[in-house]
């Protein structure tokens, strides 16, 4: 049985413009152990499907369909089932470390009351677990430095500091939203490869969403790619980096800049993301495809296409890209 | 040899700080953002500035026009150095110095029409202009950009973050500027809108004949648009040299470093790279280590560089290092 399973999970917003929906019909699941890349651009709805998951969505949010965790329902759970999951099974990491720790109390207290609420740890204990949980996450001198508040830390040491209490309970699943997007690129690559140190570790199943593919193409074994609230496809990392068979993915691969190769080799996508308010009728790539047809106003199911990839496309690029 | 259309030599940039227990007469200490940096830059060409957070890319850009105060020469077309203006005499080289920004929603006015703001630096550097001709002047940048003419009397908020970096552009190259500088002007975009700029920049600089000043945090995007790559630490400049010889052959191990931190969107790559670890946090900008200020976190650092501070040299390849050249893997390990 898979960890998380994802089915059919719609989230709409009412706002005053009118009904936002931010996820459309997305279906996923996720082994134990596993590490699953969630890969879109801003729009695409992939924190508001991890948002989904831990019910935190903004109160204007509506939602449908399932998410069963280790077999049970979470979706649109009473607070007190959902208290219990986020604090002992489920774990979440966001971008910018600062807003998500609190900037009146040392690193000390914030760590050992988690274990203290969640475990009933005495003080003294819940402190030498959490010294032991920042000497794991690399900090050095961490007995001292766990005295200090989060203002004392630069980023890249506050995001270690995210991780290690995230870590603190062990969590079955670890969402990471971004989590290294604020980040400079040298500490980006030193918390990536925490993460998979860390991973290697404990063994929990990792969520990483992100909208830099070259973050996910080291870490993830499989990639989700989503646009406009939709999956657009799903596969192994080697197959999808490798031979990239949806227009989006394709484009976006393109896209990239890359420090390993010539000039000639970034190309645009034409266009703008959709205003998810007034979505395109059908695949809402279909406005900046360059493979778009008639076909394309209804939306493509998503279906198998080999290698242990689903895609939703009437038009692939079955040809390999060159 | 041509003239350079903007040469720094030696340009300085310090701020004094104050710290909340300071006592009125306690000597403010001072933080050097930009450390002795020199370059040129033919007009045409685009120079690339990376570093880090911190490093002084931004305050660099912001020298050369005075909004900060700067010390050091500024020489403008090998004529005029522009330090040494008033801000009046310099209003005149403002308007050939044009910049854009990193967040393109928060650099416009919200309470001005997307026609109004474009327009905006004509009113103010060229006052002579008709109604008409102002007009006409926009309609005709709007178009170059990619803005369409309906959406003269919209408001920014109306636009998304990629359309907005266009209103900058045309905004700042209205006015016809020799020099364009770009503070890390795609870094709050999405990926797939990144590459629409960036290829609208080289447009642009291809048809006006424009010189660029780019300012990234990283090194993939600014390969994609440099003539020449600055590679900034702390504020001091470590290696500068042609963006070819710059990717290929990299001589300073921050330049290095940094190079192996890029992610590539390769899975076989990305899985068997060697990524050379930068031990520690950036030192306080206030205390600068001695020698070289890399030092601290270079794999190849010994006592002599504690001591000495390394001369970028001159030529075309400048690396401010004693021990230059590619990190052996026993140094990387």
């Amino acid at each position: 049985m898979a960890l998380l399973d994802i089915d059919n999970l719609d989230v709409a917003f009412d706002t005053p413009d009118g009904t936002v929906h931010a996820v459309n019909g997305l279906s996923l699941s996720l082994d134990r152990g596993e590490t699953l890349g969630i890969v879109g651009e801003s729009g695409s709805g992939k924190s508001q499907t991890a948002f989904a998951i831990l019910g935190l969505l903004a109160r204007n949010g509506r939602t449908s369909g399932s998410i069963k965790f280790d077999g049970e329902e979470i979706l649109n759970a009473p607070p007190k089932v959902m208290n219990r999951i986020r604090a002992e099974r489920i774990a979440i990491i966001f971008q910018d470390p600062m807003t998500s720790l609190n900037p009146y109390m040392k690193i000390s207290d914030q760590m050992a009351e988690v274990l203290m609420l969640h475990r009933g740890m005495s003080k003294k204990n819940a402190l030498a677990e959490a010294v032991r949980m920042l000497d794991a996450v690399r900090i050095p001198g961490a007995k001292d430095r766990i005295r200090l508040y989060p203002h004392e830390f630069s980023g890249g040491m506050r995001q270690r500091v995210m991780i290690a209490m995230s870590l603190l309970c062990q969590p079955d699943l670890l969402i990471a939203d971004e989590p290294t997007t604020a980040l400079d690129v040298t500490v980006q690559s030193q918390i990536m490869r925490l993460l998979q140190e860390l991973q290697a570790e404990f063994g929990m199943a990792t969520m990483l969403i992100t909208h830099d593919l070259g973050v996910v193409a080291g870490f993830c074994e499989r990639v989700t790619v989503m646009y406009g609230g939709r999956i657009m496809e799903r596969a192994p990392t080697d197959p999808l980096f490798g031979k990239p068979t949806h227009p989006y993915t394709r484009g976006l691969l393109h896209a990239v800049p890359r420090v390993d190769q010539g000039q000639e080799t970034m190309q645009a996508i034409p266009g703008n993301p959709p205003n998810m308010a007034r979505p395109p009728k059908g695949c809402p790539f279909r406005p900046r495809c360059a493979f778009a047809g008639k076909d394309c106003a209804v939306m493509p199911p998503l279906e198998p296409a080999g290698d242990g990839r689903v895609r939703a496309c009437h038009r692939p690029v079955e040809e390999v890209a060159a | 040899m041509s003239t350079p259309l903007i040469s720094a030599r030696d340009l300085r940039v310090a701020f004094d700080i104050t710290r909340p227990g300071d006592m009125p007469w306690t000597k403010p200490r001072q933080l050097h953002a930009v450390n002795g940096v020199s370059f040129d830059l033919m007009p045409g060409q685009t120079l690339g500035v990376v570093g880090e957070s911190g490093c002084g890319k931004s305050t660099l850009a912001r020298a050369l026009i005075q909004m900060v105060p700067a010390s050091g020469e500024v020489v403008w077309q090998g004529e005029t150095d522009l330090l040494s203006l008033s801000s009046q005499r310099m209003q005149k080289y403002r308007s050939e110095i044009q910049m854009i920004f990193q967040d393109p929603l928060a650099s416009l006015n919200p309470r001005m029409t997307l026609g109004q703001i474009i327009a905006e630096p004509l009113r103010t550097h060229r006052p002579e202009l008709g109604r008409e001709e102002v007009k006409s002047r926009v309609a005709r940048m709007m178009d170059r950009v990619g803005l369409l003419p309906q959406m003269i009397n919209r408001y920014p908020h109306e636009f998304s973050g990629g359309q907005c970096q266009r209103i900058g552009i045309a905004r700042a190259l209205i006015v016809e500027p020799k020099l364009l500088i770009c503070d890390e002007p795609v870094s709050a975009l999405d990926v797939s809108i990144q590459a629409q700029v960036i290829e609208l920049l080289q447009e642009l600089q291809r048809e006006l004949g424009l010189a660029i000043l780019f300012i990234a945090h990283d090194l993939s995007v600014v390969k994609h648009i440099s003539d020449e790559v600055m590679v900034l630490y702390l504020g001091r400049m470590m290696e500068k040299a042609p963006a070819d010889l710059l990717y290929a052959d990299p001589q300073h191990p921050y330049t290095q470093a940094l190079m192996s931190a890029v992610p590539v969107p390769d899975p076989q790559i990305e899985r068997n790279k060697q990524t050379i670890p930068l031990h520690g946090d950036l030192p306080s900008p206030m205390a600068p280590p001695s020698g070289c200020v890399f030092r601290t976190r270079c794999p190849r650092a010994v006592e002599a560089c504690a001591e000495e501070v390394p001369h970028p040299g001159r030529g075309r390849h400048q690396c401010a290092c004693l021990f230059p050249g590619p990190l052996t893997a026993d140094e990387v390990a």
